[in-house]
């Protein structure tokens, strides 16, 4: 392989270094009516009217719509693959404006206006009544008789519960001389904060409906767009242009169908929405906060006689992507430190907060905390090193999930904790380290996670290519595998470059943008499963392609098809390497051939019926201010065994971005929220403290390069997996540095003020009067 | 006091004169009149950076700066940067190179900030890059590449090495 494995420079770059890249708001019609929403002020509760009289005088305001005008047609909003089984598709509890509001944010109403200042000005002027109800905030608390009650349906406001049984946990834990290492452990709510917020707008053309978004998923969104206004999903039409990143916010249907909707209420003019920074906080998705208990029974070597897990997911107001992200965290578990007896079950609560749906990791980083935080524990319990620990106990080679059929056919595992070890120099830091015992303390930690590559076999993969060879020799190809950011539409070429034989990957022109009207179906950006999934269909579309390249040019040279190659851009003969004709000479000719004339193109769709274990862990080396409770990330590296790499340095740009992610997670990120009230505290950049330059050291991102058996480029999941271990990673070298060890993300003043004061390690001089 | 009112100011090197609303942005200017697409709206109240340009050689967060205000001034976005027949100016051919860009909407306030810091033809530690490009917030890159890339243009400009 010559293309694939190469550090090219992406196929958008100059464009977006020139800002010239179009987004959503960039190709915005210019008579777009601005839709502006009244959100619900009140956490829970009925609204008993709304007064649209006001709102209407405005000049400018073209019509007011409210809950009492929408459909009453149910949705789902989940990016997920649609099934034909009911048993399997996602919860449908959501409407285009609610009557019955559930959460501080909701959406009751919209202005639509002629410009952007009458429809705000509308949105104030609307005077909605509620009749309030009582309210929940805590999964818990929302599973207690009594409380609130958000979905009729769903009592306790349970959305799902699943199990895992394995061997015998009661039997297993009367063993004698077990050692429990117990812990509730605690993760926040968080918010993708991609740096463009999500909009979207729509506009009728001959009886059919176009809706152009920032979204990850257009192909979906075309079926929840059909779906929410009653409209058959052929009459949809997604165009997804470039995005301001996604990480799963944007993995779910949010404002299309509302502006579409929008849109047939004023004559399919074409109508806007465009969601504020504090909108997309609240109102769009967020990370479900999920709540762990633990309990592990270690023998006197480490090793694990039995484990127990409860795992409370706050699902927030409405299904989304629901139980499928805490199921998904769940079955981490038994995979990543195995043991023969376990109990483990997943709940998914509904509570008066803003929906929690996909978000980079998808229950990972969440599990990743509490499982690595509790294995921490179990090495401190006997006295073992902690990386020693998890080479011990974590996955071995040959391991076999009988669901997925994944196998860690190397060992992975261990040869990633071992390189991460080597780079951040772990021995020599472990032990010079120990001899801190003032205010400022240093400390090292690791973390591994376990991931997985899409979402077979829980629900369809499939992934469709189009390649059409053009008159100069160079190829255009759709894909219905969308570019958010992560570089995408690069490794694509890449791959069709190597898999046509072409001489460079800029010969392949990706069609980044998608149309449902015209882009193969393909189901978008999400379960890191992209580069995996669509190297089956270019790989498979690429064959066809040139069996048609190779059937012209057998009519046009005589030589048998069976001793041709497409080497370098040129139809070549395999036996000697004798140039037989170029792609431009072949194609122009095909394409202008009075006698036979043909346009060369392939399409086809490839069902793939594979997964594949992705893994890693992360080195985390932090120092400690005691008496002012605040960590310092030091050094932090990232190893991962991500398969071959498509194109190493987008790789490496890609774990950088993760891992920033991850030190928020663990340090800096929490959305919070009223519990007076329910109402958000910090929906803006300034108050929620994602991560600046400031606040990282420099990130160091490491591969293991093992072959993916199954993935025709060698290749799988890289997108999500670098945001997983790094939280936990530094929460155990907070450990290591002093002695406490925490169970609740984040790890701000706030929270260590609380776990210091509690260890001893300062005074409270409030708490002792 | 009128709601509009005429301005006059160089844009990317050409003079021009708009009637502006008062209320409204230089954002709003710079996108909406002057179809300059790299000034992008990420919070429209100062915290993200992605608004950023040159006013009279020095970076602002054009969401919150007034286009009424911007009479008299010299604004530079990040189109100023690419030459006539498309060529790239060093620091954006280092965004390029370094693999700085992803998304790309945090992009043209970075790269104008570096211009701001490369102008000044100091040099400074890769500490003092970070507190000078702090203002911006990106969620996809960490960061790490973006720095290499100002700190390696920012170093060849000085005629230093750069490994």
């Amino acid at each position: 392989m010559s293309i694939v494995g190469k550090s090219e420079i992406r196929v958008d770059a100059y464009d977006k270094a020139t800002g010239r890249t179009k987004y959503y708001e960039d190709r915005m019609p210019p008579d777009a009516l601005y839709v502006r929403i009244r959100h619900s002020e009140i956490a829970h509760g009925i609204v008993r009217s709304v007064d649209t009289t006001e709102a209407e005088k405005i000049k400018g305001v073209v019509k007011v719509l409210t809950c009492f005008d929408a459909p009453e047609i149910d949705f789902p909003t989940a990016g997920h693959p649609w099934s034909m089984d009911p048993e399997h598709q996602d919860v449908a509890d959501r409407r285009l404006l609610n009557t019955h509001v559930r959460y501080y944010g909701d959406d009751v109403a919209v202005v639509i206006a002629e410009d952007e200042v009458a429809a705000m000005q509308g949105v104030r002027a609307i005077k909605v009544e509620y009749d309030p109800l009582p309210f929940v905030l805590d999964p818990q608390k929302a599973m207690e008789d009594g409380a609130p009650q958000l979905h009729e349906a769903y009592e306790h406001n349970i959305l799902k519960h699943t199990s895992i049984r394995k061997g015998d946990y009661e039997n297993a834990i009367r063993e004698s001389g077990l050692i429990r290492v117990e812990g509730w452990y605690e993760t926040p709510t968080v918010q993708h904060c991609h740096i463009e917020n999500h909009g979207c707008f729509a506009y009728e053309e001959n009886g059919r409906i176009t809706v152009v978004s920032s979204t990850q998923i257009p192909h979906i969104v075309r079926r929840v767009v059909g779906q929410a206004i009653g409209r058959p999903w052929a009459d949809v039409q997604i165009i997804k242009p470039y995005i301001g990143g996604g990480f799963g916010n944007k993995q779910d249907a949010l404002y299309e169908p509302l502006c579409a909707w929008c849109s047939t209420q004023v004559g399919g003019r074409p109508v806007r929405i465009d969601c504020s920074r504090e909108e997309t906080f609240v109102s769009n998705r967020v990370r479900h906060a999920i709540r762990f208990h633990i309990t592990s029974w270690i023998r006197k070597d480490g090793s694990m006689a039995a484990r127990k897990v409860d795992l409370f997911s706050n699902q927030g107001a409405y299904a989304s992507h629901g139980h499928s992200i805490v199921a998904k965290a769940m079955g981490s578990f038994p995979q990543l430190y195995p043991c023969d007896n376990m109990e483990c079950d997943a709940y998914t609560v509904y509570t008066n907060l803003p929906a929690a749906g996909a978000m980079r990791g998808y229950g990972m980083p969440q599990a990743s905390f509490a499982n690595d935080s509790n294995i921490e524990e179990c090495a401190h319990a006997i006295g073992m090193d902690p990386v020693e620990y998890r080479n011990r106990y974590i996955m071995p080679q040959g391991f076999e999930d009988g669901f997925s059929k994944n196998v860690n056919y190397y060992d992975s595992h261990r040869e990633c904790l071992e390189k991460g070890k080597e780079l951040i120099d772990y021995d020599r830091k472990v032990r010079e380290f120990a001899n801190d015992k003032g205010p400022i303390r240093r400390g090292i930690g690791c973390a591994s996670f376990w991931y997985n590559t899409a979402v077979w076999p829980i629900a369809l993969e499939t992934s469709s290519n189009r390649m059409l060879l053009n008159l100069d020799g160079t190829v255009t190809m759709q894909c219905g595998e969308t570019e958010i950011g992560q570089g995408a539409d690069t490794a694509f070429s890449q791959m069709a470059a190597e898999a046509i034989g072409l001489k460079s990957y800029r010969d392949v022109h990706v069609v980044s943008c998608q149309d449902t009207d015209v882009t193969p179906t393909g189901l978008g950006a999400y379960a890191s499963r992209q580069t995996y999934v669509a190297g089956f269909s270019i790989r498979q579309t690429a064959e066809l392609l040139k069996q048609k390249i190779f059937a012209y040019a057998n009519k046009l040279t005589r030589q048998s098809v069976d001793n041709m190659e497409v080497r370098d851009g040129n139809v070549v003969r395999k036996s000697d390497g004798k140039v037989l004709i170029s792609l431009s000479e072949l194609a122009m000719t095909a394409q202008y051939n009075q006698q036979d004339s043909e346009h060369i193109t392939a399409e086809s769709t490839f069902t793939i019926k594979n997964n594949a274990y992705s893994f890693g862990c992360t080195f985390a080396e932090v120092e400690v201010d005691i008496p002012m409770c605040k960590v310092t990330v030091k050094n932090i590296v990232n190893v991962h065994d991500c398969g071959n790499l498509i194109n190493p340095a987008l790789a490496e740009a890609q774990v950088h971005g993760g891992m920033s992610m991850a030190i928020g997670y663990g340090l800096s990120e929490q959305l919070l929220f009223d519990p007076k009230t329910g109402r958000p505290l910090n929906n803006n950049l300034l108050d929620y403290k994602l991560s600046t330059v400031l606040d990282h050291p420099d990130l160091e991102a490491a591969f293991i390069e093992n072959p993916e058996p199954t993935s025709v480029f060698g290749t799988k999941a890289l997108g999500e997996p670098p945001a997983c271990s790094g939280a936990p990673a530094i929460r155990n070298a907070i450990y290591n540095a002093t002695g406490v060890a925490l169970y609740k993300l984040p790890m701000n003043p706030h929270n260590l003020f609380a776990a210091f004061t509690e260890a001893g390690l300062i005074r409270d001089p409030w708490q002792e009067g | 006091m009128s709601q509009y009112k005429l301005i006059r100011c160089t844009i990317n090197g050409k003079e021009v004169e708009r009637m502006i609303d008062v209320r409204a942005s230089l954002t709003d200017l710079l996108r909406n009149d002057f179809h300059l697409t790299s000034v992008k709206k990420g919070c429209e109240v100062g915290e993200c950076g992605a608004c950023n340009v040159l006013i009279d050689g020095e970076c602002y967060n054009s969401c919150i700066y007034l286009a009424a205000w911007a009479d008299g001034k010299n604004i530079r976005t990040l189109e100023s940067l690419t030459g006539p027949n498309g060529e790239l100016s060093d620091i954006q051919q280092a965004f390029l190179e370094e693999a700085a860009i992803q998304c790309g909407f945090c992009t043209p306030g970075f790269i104008m900030t570096a211009v701001e810091i490369l102008e000044t033809g100091k040099l400074y530690t890769r500490d003092e890059l970070r507190k000078l490009l702090s203002g911006h917030l990106c969620r996809c890159t960490g960061y790490e590449n973006i720095l290499n890339a100002v700190e390696k243009t920012m170093k060849r400009r000085l005629g230093m090495p750069t490994e």
